[in-house]
């Protein structure tokens, strides 16, 4: 029973075994992997329905009681982000099919991809702080794969500056384990949080929680460490964008919100208003990115970084109700980047050209797809009835609730700068004449709006269906402002 | 020893990030393969270096050094390690591509 905790880490990595042997034979590849996630889905369907009755599954491997063995906690958050990692994963293999060319995809990227899979949905349901860097290792070596798969110039330019940040912060991941093991004597993370929390987390373990929080910002892409993100994430083909920007930089924020609702939460008036203030900053330097830019795979990619900084504000003001916009406006943004990139990735193989001064009047020929882009972008900036108004909209009573109105005010700006600049697009490349007739088209959308509008009917479901989707994710929230809960579900004491 | 060790670790910090502010590949990687024995050399010296028997379990010894930081270390120097081949590979590919290992030169807004 409490084995079903292993079953999204097993299925997307014993695939990816098998897909190594496979990848002369493209059919019977592409066919097992649409195969295996729509049965990885299911299964993590129905572990998500356990475990939102029956409470948390936790998984002790080997049968080492929990603070001696790599424990696995299936707990209703992290079953949300699985859930959520394989809807679109579901859609994002039907992309690839379709976009990513015959070349690329016997280059394994099948492989690839079910490894990151493996090592997100890993990240996701470990519960021990060592165990999550090595998943972190996992998904990193999988993203490494994937962003040179292909090897143009420009890959090569910008994945090896990718890379080197990565790798800088996983030796700085370690470096932080190393102290805290030192201060503690311990990895698991629910023994971190008792005994952190005997301590009453001094001076020292204070510097340890920065240090830890600049890794995670680094893999989250949070200001002043986003950098790296807009190009890198701008180069490799659409549908390893889609999948980086919907699931990378969140493993960062989840890893946030597990360790700082958790482990160190005896210094808020430090660490949390940090939070508030870098969410702040993270906002508005990454809204006025998607705006510098013309291309719109960038524009897109920048986006992703005030959505981090959303997920922030949450986190940093530290109530249930802000925790509980966190995760929503997560689940949110996840579907919808993953769904903004396939859109601009369909626009790029009709066009030809990443150039938005190169576009327009795609909606003559186009019409499904730029409404598809339209719906898209009032989603992400956050127009009700949508999902990303409801996370918004509980952040910013979560922030007026504590009295943090700077923050209402950077967060209004910059859902106002998102619209625009998503908007831009849909102005310049849909409106306006049309720049390229029928015959001179590039290539055509045919297959690629399918995944787009499962990605879309989710998160249409996800805003509409509120009433249904919020209680159980405000419970959620309620339970991570009582890490005592999680600590005795894991330790059994 | 403790406070020894340590000071080793920082001055391998210190070249590690030296080297990766450098502008040649071939240094960065350096850098990063510094950086990464300061780690693991953190790693060990974090877990106490306490006298002991190596952990292999005997009838004979009473006291045993740490255990757990040395299967720690021994999974993050493999990791390490093929980051780094990976990485060497991506620099002689990139070195191919782009005909520089210079990174000032790599800079670049072309595809914009």
């Amino acid at each position: 029973m409490s084995n079903l905790a292993v079953l999204p880490i097993l299925i997307p990595l014993v695939t990816g075994i098998l897909l190594i042997f496979l990848n002369t034979n493209l059919k019977a590849a592409r066919f097992i992997t649409k195969l295996m996630t729509i049965v990885n889905l299911i299964v993590v369907s129905y572990i998500g329905a356990l475990v939102f009755q029956n409470g948390a599954i936790i998984l002790e491997t080997g049968d080492w009681i929990a603070p001696f063995g790599i424990i696995l906690v299936a707990d209703p958050l992290a079953m949300v982000l699985v859930i959520v990692t394989n809807i679109i994963a579901v859609a994002a293999t039907f992309y690839a099919a379709r976009s990513l060319g015959e070349k690329r995809e016997r280059f394994y990227f099948y492989s690839f991809f079910q490894f990151l899979i493996t090592g997100v949905s890993g990240a996701f349901l470990t519960g021990d702080l060592f165990n999550l860097f090595v998943f972190f290792e996992v998904l990193l070596m999988a993203s490494y794969g994937l962003i040179i798969l292909g090897g143009t110039k420009e890959q090569f330019r910008e994945s090896l500056k990718y890379i080197l940040i990565n790798l800088f912060s996983s030796m700085l991941f370690v470096t932080t384990v190393a102290f805290l093991y030192s201060v503690t004597g311990t990895v698991n993370m629910a023994q971190l949080a008792e005994r952190v929390g005997e301590v009453e987390q001094t001076g020292i373990l204070t510097t340890i929680a920065v240090l830890l929080f600049i890794v995670f910002a680094t893999k989250g892409a949070l200001f002043p460490l986003y950098f790296w993100l807009p190009k890198s994430y701008a180069v490799p083909p659409t549908v390893i964008s889609a999948l980086f920007g919907a699931l990378l930089t969140k493993v960062g924020v989840y890893s946030i919100l597990r360790v700082f609702t958790l482990i160190f939460i005896h210094n808020l008036e430090f660490t949390h208003q940090l939070f508030l203030f870098l969410a702040g900053f993270t906002m508005l330097f990454g809204v006025i990115g998607a705006l510098s830019t013309n291309n719109v795979k960038a524009i897109i990619a920048y986006n992703i970084i005030p959505a981090v900084g959303f997920m922030m504000m949450g986190i940093g003001i530290f109530s249930a109700t802000g925790l509980a916009g966190s995760i929503y406006y997560l689940a949110h943004d996840m579907i919808i980047k993953a769904a903004l990139f396939f859109l601009v990735g369909a626009m790029v193989v009709i066009t030809g050209t990443t150039d938005l001064r190169k576009m327009g009047g795609l909606i003559t020929h186009h019409p499904l797809l730029g409404w598809l882009f339209f719906i898209s972008a009032i989603v992400l900036a956050g127009i009700p009835p949508f999902s990303g108004f409801i996370g918004k909209v509980l952040l910013i009573r979560a922030a007026i609730e504590e009295e943090h109105f700077i923050i209402v005010g950077a967060a209004l700006l910059s859902s106002l700068l998102i619209l625009f600049s998503v908007m831009r697009i849909f102005i310049n490349g849909f409106w306006g004449e049309t720049k390229l007739e029928k015959a001179a088209e590039k290539g055509s959308e045919k297959g690629l709006i399918f995944p787009t509008v499962l990605l879309l009917i989710c998160s249409i479901a996800l805003g509409v269906g509120a009433e249904y989707f919020y209680p159980s994710i405000q419970e959620i929230a309620d339970n991570l402002v009582n890490p005592s809960l999680y600590i005795d579900s894991v330790l059994k004491e | 020893m403790e406070i020894a060790m340590s000071i080793l670790a920082g001055g391998l910090f210190a070249a590690g990030v030296y080297l990766i502010l450098q502008r040649q590949m071939l240094r960065i990687i350096f850098g990063t393969a510094l950086l990464s024995h300061g780690a693991h050399l953190l790693i060990l010296t974090m877990g106490k270096l306490n006298r002991g028997a190596p952990p292999i379990l005997s009838e004979s010894k009473s006291t045993y050094v740490d255990p757990l930081p040395q299967a720690l270390i021994l999974t993050s120097i493999v990791i390490s390690f093929g980051v780094t081949s990976f990485l060497l590979v991506l620099a002689y590919r990139a070195y191919k591509t782009n005909k520089t290992d210079n990174l000032e030169q790599l800079r670049g807004t072309d595809h914009e």
